[in-house]
């Protein structure tokens, strides 16, 4: 009982802030709805039992994607009512596509109910144990089974940060204190430093 | 009793709302990064939805995954995104023709 009230709470917040994340007139609301959005969707994982995926949810999406969504939104000046302008124009077309393709998915939960189609079964090879929690299940399926693959994932995190930098990063070169490497290196003895021979009471002319 | 199918009608509306969303701000590439986002999280909803149900750890696995090449995606857009308002001083889609695609 408790659990259905959780799941149909979470389920209509998640739906709703959904739909005022695609619908605030001012994307600064968006980010906080889908926020939002991102809180419940964790809260029907801990429903689910994967309390790990959920927190990570909290952690990478709210703490990092979202918050980099709310710096470039607020970073970026646009000008937010001609953003808007197609609006209405799109609305009719987004609806029809949108419903048609819902009704393409409920169709195929619908096939799949009426027992049409037959549902793979797990091989009960990487089933959880119920002796442990569920971070520990993960935790020992990610690290030995699926290991390279989280490798993977760490090296396109990787190259995701440096391909950040490097597009967003602008060289200063009027910044002081710029080292240019070249000049740097070609730097000679004669070049550099000059005799004079100052007689007495005679000042340097550089 | 909560089975499947109400997660997967869950994730459903949420994957067709992103569509949605991603048609109705054609002209603003922030929200549509971010109705991008609510379509991988309908993803992951359904992966961790059968993995519950089906007891294999595997799919929370692979939601591990496209959350993290959902932040990758999420850091490359936007840097893409900053440059481009460097460069030309708006964000419209329907000025990104420089080319001529």
């Amino acid at each position: 009982m408790i659990q259905a009230i959780a799941f149909y709470l979470f389920a209509f917040l998640v739906i709703a802030s959904a739909v005022l994340t695609i619908m605030s007139r001012n994307p600064v609301h968006s980010v906080l709805w889908l926020i939002l959005a991102f809180f419940n969707a964790a809260g029907l994982m801990v429903l689910l039992g994967a309390e790990f995926i959920a927190m990570l949810l909290v952690v990478v999406y709210v703490g990092a994607v979202a918050v980099l969504f709310l710096f470039v939104v607020m970073m970026l000046d646009v000008d937010m009512a001609e953003m808007r302008a197609g609006f209405i124009k799109n609305f009719p077309l987004g609806i029809a596509i949108a419903l048609v393709l819902l009704a393409e998915l409920v169709l195929g939960i619908g096939a799949l109910n009426a027992g049409a189609l037959e549902l793979g079964t797990a091989s009960g090879e990487n089933a959880p144990s119920m002796a442990n929690s569920n971070i520990e299940n993960v935790g020992a399926l990610l690290y030995s089974k699926y290991i390279f693959v989280f490798e993977v994932a760490g090296l396109i995190l990787l190259v995701a940060m440096i391909g950040a930098i490097v597009l967003t990063h602008r060289d200063l070169k009027t910044t002081r204190g710029h080292q240019n490497i070249t000049k740097q290196v070609r730097r000679n003895p004669k070049e550099a430093t000059q005799m004079k021979q100052p007689t007495v009471g005679e000042g340097v002319e550089l | 009793m909560i089975g499947i199918e109400h997660y997967i009608i869950v994730s459903a509306i949420l994957f067709v709302l992103g569509v949605l969303g991603i048609f109705l701000n054609r002209k603003n590439v922030i929200v549509i990064l971010m109705a991008i986002e609510l379509i991988l999280l309908a993803v992951n909803i359904n992966l961790v939805a059968f993995s519950a149900f089906l007891g294999d750890l595997t799919g929370q696995i692979f939601a591990m995954f496209v959350l993290a090449v959902a932040a990758g995606e999420a850091a490359v857009g936007l840097a893409i995104l900053v440059i481009f308002f460097r460069d030309r001083g708006t964000i419209a889609v329907d000025d990104v023709n420089r080319m001529k695609g």
